[in-house]
Order: C-alpha cells, then sequence, then structure tokens
C-alpha cells in the first residue's frame, strides 16, 4: 500500500469547482511530482492534503489512516508535512525559532536537536542565520527556511508547494539538489511546481493537472520526454 | 541566567530550553521570590507620613496597569488577537473576589473591617478572593475567546466590546449591597442577582491591596509573560499573530492557542480586578467594564509595542503616571490621549519598541563575544 492515497478528490471554493476528482499516490521513498499551468489545482490538492482546506468530495489516505477533513495540526503529527507556498515564514522570530516552530508537536528533545543538526546539514546558508530575523533573510535563504523547518518536524511525507517560486535560475538549481539529497537521506516528497523542467528532472514519477483533473501520469522521465508535456510546459516547439 | 547546554550540537544563541515542568518552576522560582523580596522592601521601607500617601496611591495604580497591560499584550500583542473588551475581566475579578472578602469578612468577623496585618488571616482571604476572581475570569476568557476562532481584526474587537458593554449593563441591574445587619435577615430575594451594589458600584470593600500584594502579583505576571514569550506555545502564540497559515503548516493548534491566550490573560485581569476592588480610595463600578477603560489598556500596549514586554510595562507607568500629572486639564486627558496615539501612528506605528524588549537596544559592545552569543542574552532572540 502506498504511503499517501488519494482518491477522487473534489473541492470547492464555494460555489467554484477547483478540483474535479483527482486521484494519485505516493509510494515510500519516492519523490512524486504535481505539475501544472496556474490556477490548475495543484497547491489546492496540496492543501486539501494537508487539511488546511476540507475535501468535498473523495478519500485521502496516509500511512494507512483516512485523514480527510483531519484539522491541519492533526495531520501534521501523522507526519505528512508541508512547506507552504510564498515562503511562509514568521518573519519577526528569528531563523532559530522558526525551527523550532517547525518542532511544535515534537517533544523528544534529543531526536529534535538531531533533525535539525541534520536539517541544518542540507542548508548551511540557515545555519549562518540562526540568530538573525527571518524576515530579513533573501528569497531564497527564505526557502530554505521554510523546508528546513518542515524537515524538523521530521515527515515521513515533506509536500513542497513551489519552492522554486520568485527564485534566482542559480538558487533554483541549489534548491533542487537540496531536495534529491532529503530525498536520498529518505524522505519521501511531494512536490508542486510550475518549473516543470526541474521538477521532472528531481522527480521519479509525476502527474500532470489540467483545471482540476490529473490529465497525465507516468515515470518523470517518460513525461518529460512526451511531446504534449513538452509542448505545454517545457517550451519546446 | 541560562546556563549553556553541554547537549546542543551545534552553536546555537538559545540551547534547548524546555527543562520540564519541575525545571521550569525551578527556574521560575528565582524571579519570583526576587519580585517579592522588592515588593516586600517597597512596602516596608515605603515613607510614612501624609504626602507619601498620594505616591503610594500612583505607585499602586501603576502595578495594577502594568499587570492589566501585560497581560492584555498576550491577547493583542503575542497572538494579534485585537481585544477591546480587558476591562471587562478585571470587573469580573473585582466582583467577584469582593464578594468573597466582603461577605466572607462579615461571615468570619461580623465586620467588614481590615482583620490583620499584610500577611493576616484578613489579607489571605482577600489573596484567595483574587485567585478565585481570576479563576472566573478565566472562565470567562474561554467563553470569549471562543468567537475569535471565527472572526478576526474589526469584528472580533467590536464582540469583545460588546462583551464589556454586556456585562456593564448587567451589573448595573444587581442588587444593592447588604450590611452586616441586613445579612442575618436577607432572602433569597435579594442575593438574586447577587447584591453588588448596582449602578452605584460596590461600596465598602475592606482595602486589602497593599504594594505587596500588587507587586508580588506584578512579579509574577511579568515571570509568567517573559517564561510564556520564551515557551514553545508563546512561540505559537506568536505564529498564529505572524501568519495563521503557516502556523497550521507547522502543526500549531490555531483554535486552542487562540483561546489559550484569551485565558491566559483573563487570569491575570481578573487578578488584577482583585486588586482593583481593594484599592482604598477606590469605589468598583459597573462603569470599570466598559469600553473606556479597556481602551486605557489598550492604548498602553499599543504605545508600548505589540509584544514587548517591557515596553508595555514602560506605557503603562507612563500612561497612569501622566494623567496625575495632567490633573489640572483632566477634562482633556482623552484628548491628549488621541492626540498621542496620532503621533504614535505617524512616528512609531510599531509602538515605542516595537517586538523588541529594552535591552534589545544596549550597545554593541555589550554583547559582542568572541565566538558565539552569550547564553544569558536570552531576551535577544526574541526579536
Amino acid at each position: 500500500m502506498a504511503l499517501l492515497e488519494v482518491e477522487n478528490l473534489g473541492v470547492f471554493y464555494g460555489a467554484i469547482e477547483a478540483l474535479r476528482g483527482v486521484s494519485l499516490c505516493v509510494e515510500a521513498g519516492e519523490v512524486v511530482t504535481l505539475i501544472g499551468a496556474n490556477g490548475a489545482g495543484k497547491s489546492t490538492t496540496l492543501r486539501t492534503i494537508s487539511g488546511l482546506l476540507q475535501p468535498r468530495s473523495g478519500k485521502i489516505v496516509f500511512d494507512g489512516r483516512p485523514i480527510q477533513n483531519w484539522p491541519p495540526h492533526k495531520v501534521v503529527e501523522t507526519g505528512l508535512v508541508q512547506a507552504p507556498e510564498g515562503r511562509k515564514i514568521f518573519s519577526n522570530l528569528t531563523v532559530e525559532e522558526n525551527l523550532n516552530l517547525g518542532a511544535f508537536l515534537r517533544n523528544d528533545k534529543a531526536a529534535i536537536a538531531k533533525d535539525r543538526e541534520r536539517a541544518l546539514e542540507f542548508f548551511p546558508r540557515v545555519r549562518e542565520r540562526l540568530a538573525q530575523q527571518a524576515g530579513t533573510l533573501s528569497g531564497g535563504e527564505q526557502q530554505m527556511l521554510a523546508i528546513a523547518r518542515a524537515l524538523v518536524a521530521r515527515p515521513k511525507l515533506l509536500m513542497l508547494d513551489e519552492p522554486s517560486l520568485g527564485l534566482a535560475p542559480q538558487l533554483v538549481q541549489t534548491i533542487f539538489q537540496v531536495i534529491r539529497e532529503i530525498n536520498r537521506a529518505g524522505t519521501t516528497i511531494l512536490l508542486v511546481e510550475q518549473n516543470a523542467n526541474m521538477a521532472l528532472q528531481v522527480a521519479h514519477r509525476a502527474y500532470v493537472i489540467e483545471v482540476g483533473k490529473i490529465r497525465m501520469e507516468g515515470p518523470a522521465a517518460q513525461l518529460a520526454a512526451s511531446d504534449d508535456v513538452r509542448k505545454a510546459y517545457l517550451g519546446a516547439h | 541566567m541560562r546556563k549553556p547546554n553541554p547537549d546542543t550540537p551545534f552553536d546555537s544563541p538559545t540551547p534547548p530550553r524546555e527543562r520540564g515542568l519541575l525545571g521550569t518552576l525551578a527556574n521560575s522560582a528565582w524571579p519570583i521570590l526576587l519580585g517579592i523580596a522588592l515588593a516586600a522592601a517597597l512596602h516596608y521601607f515605603w515613607p510614612l507620613g501624609p504626602g507619601w500617601l498620594y505616591y503610594k496611591k500612583v505607585v499602586l495604580d501603576v502595578g495594577i496597569a502594568i499587570i492589566l497591560a501585560v497581560s492584555l499584550n498576550i491577547v493583542n500583542g503575542m497572538t494579534g488577537q485585537f481585544s477591546l473588551g480587558h476591562a471587562a475581566f478585571l470587573a469580573i475579578g473585582g466582583y467577584t473576589s469582593g464578594i468573597v472578602t466582603y461577605y466572607g469578612s462579615i461571615l468570619l468577623w461580623k465586620s467588614t473591617d481590615l482583620h490583620g496585618g499584610v500577611l493576616g488571616p484578613g489579607a489571605w482571604l482577600f489573596v484567595f478572593a483574587c485567585l478565585l476572581g481570576a479563576l472566573v475570569a478565566t472562565a470567562a476568557g474561554y467563553v470569549v475567546g471562543l468567537p475569535s476562532l471565527r472572526l478576526r481584526g474589526d469584528y472580533l474587537a467590536i464582540v469583545t466590546l460588546g462583551f464589556g458593554e454586556i456585562l456593564r449593563v448587567v451589573l448595573q441591574q444587581t442588587n444593592p449591597i447588604l450590611s452586616p445587619d441586613q445579612l442575618d435577615s436577607s432572602s433569597l430575594k435579594n442575593w438574586l442577582p447577587p447584591p453588588v451594589g448596582g449602578a452605584v458600584g460596590f461600596n465598602g470593600l475592606p482595602t486589602y491591596t497593599t504594594l505587596f500584594w500588587v507587586y508580588v502579583f506584578v512579579a509574577l505576571m511579568l515571570v509568567v509573560a517573559f517564561r510564556l514569550k520564551r515557551s514553545s506555545l508563546g512561540r505559537a502564540m506568536i505564529s498564529v499573530r505572524e501568519d495563521e497559515f503557516a502556523a497550521q503548516a507547522m502543526g500549531v493548534h490555531v483554535a486552542r492557542v487562540k483561546v489559550m491566550a484569551f485565558m491566559i490573560a483573563a487570569f491575570f485581569a481578573g487578578l488584577a480586578g482583585g486588586l482593583f476592588a481593594h484599592e482604598s480610595g477606590l469605589i468598583l463600578r459597573p462603569l470599570d467594564a466598559g469600553f473606556l477603560r479597556s481602551l486605557d489598556y489598550v492604548i498602553m500596549t499599543v504605545l508600548g509595542g505589540r509584544g514587548s514586554i517591557s515596553g508595555v510595562v514602560l506605557a503603562a507607568t507612563l500612561l497612569t503616571v501622566l494623567p496625575e500629572y495632567l490633573r489640572d486639564f483632566d477634562q482633556y486627558r482623552l484628548i491628549v490621549y488621541s492626540l498621542l496615539l496620532i503621533g504614535m501612528m505617524l512616528l512609531r506605528p510599531q509602538g515605542l519598541f516595537g517586538i523588541h524588549e529594552i535591552w534589545d537596544w544596549r550597545p554593541r559592545w555589550f554583547t559582542r563575544k568572541p565566538q558565539t552569543r552569550s547564553p544569558s542574552n536570552e531576551k535577544r532572540g526574541a526579536a
């Protein structure tokens, strides 16, 4: 059984149907990416999985437990942690305190310290800035902090929402490099990206979402080679 | 202050601070003991003589204002929920404790005169009454906290404001106070609604409020506030203020944190209400539950800076002392307040200290250390 199974998810914003039956699954150890255009429902899918939005229909099974309609703090407790879009860090807190908030639901001090150390190994830049106010970090550093913070929660499945959003190309490379490393170190990742090119390089498998429905799925390499995807998302002619 | 933790695996300005409940209590014990010592010193070394009596009252008022403003700051400043009903908790605490001391004194000692000194039996009845008032206020804080789960900003402010105004009107409808002789012949009719004076106010309470007890509670408030700010719950509160969405993504139970903030704030406001009610020269009136008094404390927190405990202490002190100096212009106090607020909003919208504490402004050379920041600069992290 897959680590995360999403079945036929239907989500509405008021009367507007944002997701029309999205199904996807993530196996333990994988990097799975969900790519698609603006407004296709990528972030909505993630938010629904992490409990920030309530689905009107469908099933979400994580680690053998149905978690649809759970409140977000319960979902985080199961080990399903999201690094939200737009680098939602706590800008008036220090980097250190941001990281501590990642461990909000945990009590095992020694293990937290270990996970923090591990998270900081992925992001040396963040370590250099521990005492600094998080709002003064650069965009790339904030994104690193957001991911590091999510790692401190020791996720079984880490969900990244647009980690490359608004970053310089150089930094995008770095971030994706680290995403790969995090996965190699044993964390399963569900990645939502507009930068399909980068996402397909990192991911094992991919889903393409269009207006609230999954249009295509398959091994990332295969999708990256497919004509449709190349035309629509990779800028090939 | 804080010892460096050898277990910390990497350079860190703030080593893991969770020490378990006992460790936390031990760590909080010395500042509280220090506070008690200072309060005792203040109480016993306060000069006698008629001229000093007036200043004593001002210092008492300052202490009570500090408790109210710092506790309100937990809701308004740390958690970012705009409450305009803080005085309601003061009134709840004041009236509850007043009932206990007034009717308790009559039952125990047949009169409402002071019974014993600053640590005498009467004072302990008073402390018990204050704590009971604080607990009742906490329960009210829970109820008032609930709307904050669905309302934000202006709408929450309106609900909390309404709570205070409703309470004021309810208190105006209460029964007259029963004198010791009337008490024996009183029937249920006199007790429902409770005999706390109606619109006249709760007159004749024994004046147990002393410098000692006020500043013991001030010390308790400050220790709790500072510890809270550095605790996991405090960080959760600040994270709710900063970004509710991100807080949720980190597993913070936003609803619980908000209600907790209201309850903690209400507890201390209720405590301060007890002190307020038993201060000599004051009558606890229904008006004290209302909007104007709440606004006083909101102004203090806004002036001090959201989340800055030392800033709010300073603002509470200033705004309590200032009207005394402006006594001749008492009518214009509100105008001065408004001008002050407008000026603040223009010049320093973040308050006197913003989110910082006073000691964040100490000179550079004071903190500069060869390797890492000294662990004793613990409040720095709150910046």
